[in-house]
């Protein structure tokens, strides 16, 4: 019985606080675009030319 | 300076870069640190890809692209493009951005300096070119 209550408590607390972790991780990729005029532009995922610019990175990793 | 030596001091100098990758303006590779050339010609028409998809951007409107970065989880993909050569580089994740740019850009006026240094090969003479004036 306590190894159950363990386990339900592990799923409880380990289980948020995976996904929010892992929903931190995707909103870290990202492209930024840098233009000769000093001007710079950031690509967040979600975008869709972003997501192109995500896909092509990752065939290069 | 060679590229392959300009890349050889830039893998030295910057622990963050994992490969990189010199090209031409035609985007053959000049020099490249993967040990497999065909991860070499990977990761280039990979920079060359993303320059592309770059200019191609609405966000980029009528400027010129000239460098950029693109963080994924497992790492992060640079393309700096200057005087007609680019340099195409990955890294570990989360790298210090404006560090690995400074390096690449350095990497890249390293060459374009040992380009303008070097003197141009004088012409051989043959007999045959000599008897024809």
């Amino acid at each position: 019985m306590p190894v159950r209550r363990l386990l339900a408590l592990l799923v409880l607390v380990g289980g948020p606080i995976l996904y929010l972790s892992r929903r931190r991780e995707e909103r870290r990729e990202r492209a930024h675009l840098y233009f000769d005029d000093g001007s710079m532009v950031t690509l967040e995922r979600g975008a869709p030319e972003a997501e192109r610019l995500l896909a092509l990175a990752r065939d290069a990793l | 300076m060679d590229a392959a030596s300009a890349l050889a001091d830039l893998i030295e100098i910057s622990s963050q870069v994992d490969a990189a990758v010199v090209l031409d303006a035609e985007g053959a590779v000049l020099a490249s640190t993967a040990d497999d050339p065909a991860q070499g010609e990977r990761l280039g028409a990979a920079g060359l890809a993303l320059l592309s998809a770059g200019d191609e951007s609405p966000a980029t409107g009528a400027r010129s692209l000239t460098q950029l970065e693109v963080a994924l989880r497992e790492g992060s993909v640079f393309a700096v493009r200057e005087e007609g050569r680019s340099i195409v580089a990955a890294t570990s994740p989360e790298p210090t951005s404006g560090l690995v740019f400074y390096d690449l850009k350095t990497c890249l006026r390293t060459l374009a300096q040992g380009a303008e240094e070097a003197p141009a090969k004088p012409k051989r003479r043959t007999k045959k070119a000599d008897a024809g004036a």
